[in-house]
């Protein structure tokens, strides 16, 4: 699996042919293959539902933590206006992790037990977000990048065969056409409109998010052993390698508008394919990233966590005010 | 949480999500689902509270509807000179 939800596992390791399946595998496979929905309360194997879940909660863990990122600037926005786009879009990220949490828990699981395994580290949220932001280029390449790719990926999703997933998805995926937008909108104002010194910070932070970006797809296809059967199940409906290529299709002729170059210097369009060839990626980089090396994950995961903590007053001053209410309500109308 | 578009329209089932109350769960329903002004009003129910079929069960449960093809109005053929039917 690739993006916001990297690397999930399926629990199979081989493709069940249509005679190895029971009765209940083929008619569900049979209703996937047609288009129908699955729904909460349909039977679905249980690889299925547990996949969903990592891969649901991994999406939402994703948006929880890249809060973290685009925060660090929003005291240091240039403009009121910029200030507030960009909370506006930060709040976005937590609505987003609340459908998506709502999505997951449809499949038998709470949010609570979700969120835990966020925090203990035992679940993963994209590596994209271990990377800081340095400068307020940064924001603008985050936008452009980071969320014209996570859009790349998700609107396929929007036709994902687990219904409460996909009705999640396009909610997210109009909201993500504006944090595209207000990304590119910031790189315009640095690089058409802006000094020398601006520009090169923008060029500065495309050669950061660049490489870790086109990470962001997952490995490659030849590597990624739980496709196919997220293939089968349409939870994944375009391999890793197909979405990198379209986006940096894409994104080349974006970057050409601003006048900034991709640190790549083996890019080059190739007539014949129809498709920019491209260098090689640090797949070490990756794999390091991943494995919790990368340059902020001990300190996202620390914020996340000390959130959690210092909310722990709130979450209980909710529940008692609720209580008390609830109990009040009861004695005016014993009284009445 | 259902949200109702617009003036006259249904309201509609557009997610969930946790709040010690019902008060806190309009406020939050506002804050997650309608911060494009999604909606003119806002109903929550509890997720316990909701009882539903199982979409497996559809084939037995609309199956009385199936033979009945006399409820729709293409039924009926109408000559082609009689107008406004």
């Amino acid at each position: 699996m690739s993006m916001y939800a990297q690397l999930v596992e399926t629990g199979v390791n081989q493709l069940q042919s249509r005679a190895e399946m029971s009765a209940e595998e083929r008619a569900f496979q049979e209703r996937v293959d047609a288009g129908i929905k699955i729904e909460p309360k349909d039977w679905m194997p249980e690889d299925y539902r547990k996949t969903l879940i990592r891969q649901i909660s991994q999406h939402a863990h994703s948006e929880i933590v890249g809060q973290l990122p685009e925060g660090n600037w929003i005291t240091r926005a240039p403009t009121l206006k910029r200030k507030t786009i960009l909370l506006s879009k930060v709040q976005d990220e937590a609505g987003h992790g609340l459908y998506l949490y709502g999505a997951a828990e449809t499949l038998g699981v709470t949010r609570d037990q979700l969120y835990a395994d966020l925090l203990s580290g035992k679940v993963k949220y994209s590596s994209i977000f271990n990377y800081p932001t340095l400068t307020w280029a940064d924001i603008g390449a985050i936008g452009w990048l980071v969320d014209g790719a996570a859009i790349m990926n998700q609107i396929p999703l929007c036709r994902c065969s687990y219904g409460p997933y996909s009705r999640a998805m396009i909610r997210i995926c109009k909201e993500e056409a504006f944090h595209m937008r207000q990304g590119y909108d910031i790189m315009i104002a640095l690089c058409r409109d802006g000094t020398p010194e601006q520009k090169a910070l923008a060029q500065d932070a495309l050669n950061r998010w660049w490489w870790p970006s086109l990470m962001m797809f997952g490995p490659p296809d030849a590597e990624s052993v739980h496709s196919a059967q997220s293939a089968q199940w349409k939870i994944k409906l375009f391999s890793n390698d197909e979405l990198r290529q379209k986006f940096i299709d894409q994104t080349i002729p974006q970057a050409e508008y601003l006048g900034i170059r991709v640190p790549d210097p083996e890019l080059k369009w190739n007539e014949e394919s129809g498709h920019y060839d491209f260098g090689k990626i640090d797949w070490d980089e990756f794999w390091n990233v991943v494995k919790g090396n990368g340059p902020c994950n001990r300190e996202r995961l620390r914020a996340r966590v000390q959130a959690w903590e210092d909310g722990a007053w709130f979450r209980e001053a909710l529940v008692a005010h609720a209580e008390k209410q609830s109990q009040r309500e009861a004695e005016a109308t014993k009284a009445a | 949480m259902f949200i109702r578009s617009q003036h006259g329209l249904a309201h509609k089932h557009v997610g969930s999500l946790h709040a010690p109350d019902a008060e806190m769960a309009i406020n939050n329903a506002r804050d997650v689902y309608t911060r494009r002004n999604e909606g003119v009003s806002i109903w929550v129910v509890k997720a316990s509270d909701i009882v539903a079929s199982s979409p497996g069960d559809k084939a037995p449960l609309f199956e009385p509807a199936n033979s009945k093809v006399y409820r729709h109005p293409t039924f009926f053929p109408m000559p082609k000179e009689v107008k406004n039917m």
